[in-house]
């Protein structure tokens, strides 16, 4: 028999709690304390328990490796599930350190999959510790998650973590973002692109394994195909500002060229310009200039614009022509924007979001594209 | 466990071996007798007229085996095989499962079919020529084009060889380098992409409005320019809707200077009811293996007319049949043709089959054959979606649909992790067909499309969707039952992991040799 899969678990205690006290995400000490006083309970624990709950039917199937007390025994505990219990924390006082000892400490152990219960803020802390190296799941359990990297329920989490230990489904790699909490306060949104996860993800939005390669394209190979078609038809007069994101950095790959994978970089004649520019360094460059803009939208929520990539502002957008704002995605990705939604544009001005909806289109692939709706 | 369908059905269960598996060295179904010496004489050298590089140095690996061992073999797997003619087949919606009579068989197989040779004067075929000549007519009166071919062998086939003529009218104008565009849309059948995309097409995929099922009008006018080669579109979708909007999509396409292509593999619900050429479609085409009741091949020999207008018929494959008011001819001359996208005419009993099932069903027939598909289908459609965990996307605009429809299992795998995966396995241990679930991509989850055509009737279609009720409330009480079904089944769970694995994959005896051992 096959040795039993490995299935790590990290609850962050106090992911959730301003939540329903009105407080936009619980960054900072004085917010939770704020929050605690507000009556704010742990969102978080009874989240993961509802996974939890979905998986305890098939505990023969994996070891649950898990932090002490609120970081995850108690709730396995709750479920009859018998965990193996590592590293030490101080109860009632856990902090980011303690997510990312947690993750480390598991990827050591080489689980095959980190479920975590919190919102952006874990996401980001699991993020830093382990990158893309273990396979990781969220349980949404925060008050922000713009992040592309966690299952749609706590029910799901479990059902797809069941699938992803059956080899049932695949991984690909999802957004890790975040917003700056004061800034969302304040009531305005501004959104960064913290790094990646890898993530399995529901095969039910393609065939399963049923007529061979083809249906079962992978992520990585569907960006390849994508970059393959930008890359041949570049023109040397434009410069080309390359968005962040993993389907974007393929195309610099296939280039042969280095990019920044959370920054916005400048090609010409195929190579690179300028990396990691903000707006006032891409209207200086793009000044009098032919240009081309490629991005790619946030898997899962389908922003083109104003999410992670605020450096292409209306102004740069503006000056380089809605004409020339060329957009790529993988079906994959579209699908987890969900048919029938339609992509989003939020750049701060209002007349350029105008200009940017209305029908568009996406390359998917070589030769193929798609005509979306956007809207503001 | 004790099932409420009281039919109480078993598969036979062989596990049978591959043939290969069965040899025993030696063994041969028959032992041909030597040549006797005054034949040898007179026949003489008959090795040598083949040349040297094609003569095998070893004899072809067949698996040796008895003529009884081989002929006991094949009945085992046939007996483990499940089809049209052995139970409820209401399940899989796009395909037309419908009952396909046995007197068209005996047709199709009369020597007088199976005897005749492609390369025969045409003096000397002139009926089954007729036969071609008139079923092109009412091919032509069912669909309001002008003139069919019988060339394609399926489907994805004839939507190629659509996409030919499209190919060869731009080229014709001069056009062909400007428009390299093919629109479609994502409910239709894939190969409406794949197709014209082989044909060197660029392809721009329409996604459905999320609360009509259908593209925008506005999409379409968005995606059209003077790139715009063709519109490629399936219509009725599978989804079980007729997209109303056709005749303004095909406003807007030839506006814009292309040809509109409509797939109408499946045209089981429009027979007698709609002509897509006088909506203003340029081509189409049918499957006879649906529409036409003719068995599917499976790969093998199915076939799929295509349909155009009179200003492309000079685009057609070659030969066409003609009549010139007294005899039957094949006509060769056609300046401009896309030349043969198949050898000789097509799969020429299936032409038998579909003329003969029009002969007895009648203009009247084809008439009432669509609205008892349609009956049958909003009859079922009504049962199924009082089961607990069923749910039918784009219902609010759609609560009728048309000779199929795509359901959807979401709020059942949501509440009870039982999904379509699941339901198929548990479903054929009663004795039915198991759910087509869709095309790629899956845009609704969990999905499934049952299609009863006129074939059901209404003892099958209430015992169907009992059987469906019956899983519902397994889902719903003891879902691990449901996990580890079949129970009743020649085989039991597939790993189907190796079919996407080119590395595991084998079609072949020696590839799964190579791969595997």
């Amino acid at each position: 028999m096959a040795p039993k899969k490995k299935l790590g678990l990290i609850i962050n205690p106090i992911a959730g709690l301003g939540g329903r006290v009105g407080l936009k995400g619980t960054d900072g000490e004085a917010i939770i304390k704020r929050a605690v006083e507000l009556g704010a309970t742990a969102i978080s624990s009874l989240r993961a328990l509802e996974t939890l709950q979905t998986l305890a039917n098939a505990k023969d199937e994996f070891e649950l490796v898990t932090y002490p007390h609120e970081m995850g025994k108690n709730v396995a505990k709750k479920c009859d599930l018998d965990p193996v219990v590592i590293g030490s924390i101080a109860r009632g006082k856990t902090t980011a350190t303690d997510t990312k000892n947690a993750a480390r400490d598991m990827a050591n152990l080489r689980v095959d999959l980190i479920l975590f219960a919190g919102g952006d803020g874990t996401a980001r802390d699991i993020c830093e510790a382990i990158g893309v190296k273990v396979p990781a799941l969220g349980i949404p359990a925060g008050v922000k998650m713009h992040s592309a990297v966690f299952a749609v329920s706590p029910r799901k989490a479990g059902e797809l973590a069941r699938s992803f230990l059956h080899g049932e489904a695949p991984l690909r790699e999802a957004e890790v973002m975040d917003i700056d909490e004061d800034a969302f306060r304040r009531n305005r949104v501004s959104a960064r692109l913290y790094g990646y996860l890898r993530v399995p993800y529901e095969a039910s939005l393609v065939q399963p394994m049923k007529s061979g390669s083809l249906s079962t394209m992978d992520e990585k190979s569907s960006q390849e195909i994508i970059a393959e078609y930008i890359a041949e038809r570049m023109d040397d007069e434009y410069y080309y500002i390359l968005g962040p994101g993993t389907t974007i950095k393929a195309i610099a790959d296939k280039l042969g060229i280095k990019k920044t994978l959370l920054g916005v970089d400048v090609v010409k004649r195929r190579r690179i310009v300028a990396m990691d520019l903000n707006e006032e360094q891409l209207l200086r460059l793009i000044e009098n200039k032919k240009a081309k803009i490629v991005v790619s939208p946030i898997g899962g929520q389908g922003f083109i614009f104003g999410r992670g990539n605020q450096q292409i502002s209306p102004q740069v957008i503006r000056r380089i022509g809605i004409d020339n704002v060329v957009i790529v995605a993988t079906e994959n990705k579209l699908h987890s924007i969900g048919t029938g939604r339609p992509l989003l544009v939020d750049t701060g001005d209002d007349e350029v979001d105008r200009l940017l909806s209305g029908y568009r289109r996406v390359i998917t692939g070589y030769n193929e594209e798609v005509v979306v709706k956007v809207t503001a | 466990m004790k099932d409420k369908d009281v039919t109480n059905y078993h598969a036979v269960r062989w596990r049978e071996p591959i043939i290969y598996e069965l040899e025993r060295k030696g063994r041969r179904g028959f032992m041909v007798p030597t040549v006797e010496a005054e034949v040898k004489a007179r026949a003489g050298d008959v090795v040598s007229s083949i040349p040297k590089k094609m003569r095998r140095k070893a004899p072809p690996e067949l698996p040796q085996l008895s003529e009884p061992e081989v002929v006991r073999h094949f009945i085992h797997l046939s007996q483990q095989t499940f089809g049209v003619d052995s139970g409820i087949n209401v399940g899989v919606g796009t395909c037309t499962m419908k009952y396909n009579p046995k007197i068209n068989e005996a047709l199709a197989r009369s020597p007088r079919i199976t005897e005749l040779h492609p390369l025969q004067d045409e003096e000397t075929v002139q009926g089954i020529l007729e036969i071609m000549y008139k079923l092109q007519g009412w091919l032509c009166e069912i669909s309001g084009m002008d003139k069919f071919s019988f060339q394609p062998r399926g489907g994805a086939h004839a939507v190629f060889a659509n996409a030919c003529i499209i190919r060869a009218y731009h080229n014709l104008n001069g056009e062909l380098d400007d428009r390299d565009e093919i629109i479609t849309t994502v409910v239709s059948h894939p190969c409406n992409a794949a197709a014209p995309a082989a044909a060197g097409f660029k392809i721009v995929t329409l996604y459905p409005n999320g609360e009509t099922g259908c593209p925008d009008i506005e999409a379409v006018k968005a995606a059209v320019s003077k790139h715009t080669a063709g519109m490629m579109i399936t219509d009725p979708y599978d989804t079980g809707i007729f997209d109303s909007n056709i005749t303004e999509y095909i406003k807007i396409v030839h506006e814009a200077g292309g040809l509109v292509a409509i797939d109408q593999a499946n045209a089981n619900c429009i027979l007698g009811r709609v002509k897509i050429g006088d909506l203003g479609a340029d081509l189409c085409h049918f499957n006879l293996h649906k529409s036409f009741s003719t068995p599917h091949g499976s790969c093998g020999p199915g076939g799929a007319p295509i349909g155009v207008k009179e200003e492309l018929a000079k685009f057609l494959p070659v030969p066409t049949v003609e009549f010139d008011g007294t005899k039957y001819y094949l006509d060769y001359d056609k300046t401009h043709s896309i030349g043969k996208v198949a050898e000789f005419h097509g799969v020429v009993p299936n032409v038998v089959r579909a003329y003969a099932w029009i002969m007895t069903m009648g203009a009247q027939g084809l008439k009432e054959t669509s609205e008892v598909a349609v009956m049958n289908n909003n009859y079922l459609l009504k049962k199924l979606l009082e089961i607990r965990g069923v749910s039918l996307p784009w219902g609010k605009h759609h609560p009728f649909r048309m000779q199929d429809v795509r359901l959807s299992l979401e709020k059942q795998k949501e509440e009870t992790g039982i999904g379509i995966d699941e339901v198929n396995r548990r479903i054929v241990d009663f004795g039915v067909q198991r759910c087509f679930t869709s095309h790629e991509p899956w845009i609704i989850p969990e999905p499934f499309t049952p299609e009863p055509s006129e074939t059901a009737s209404k003892q099958d279609l209430d015992r169907f969707a009992g059987i469906f009720r019956q899983i519902s409330t397994e889902a719903y009480t003891d879902p691990e039952t449901l996990k580890k079904a079949p129970h009743n089944c020649a085989i039991s769970k597939v790993d189907l992991t190796p079919s996407s694995d080119p590395k595991k994959w084998a079609m072949t005896w020696r590839a799964y040799l190579k791969k595997h051992r």
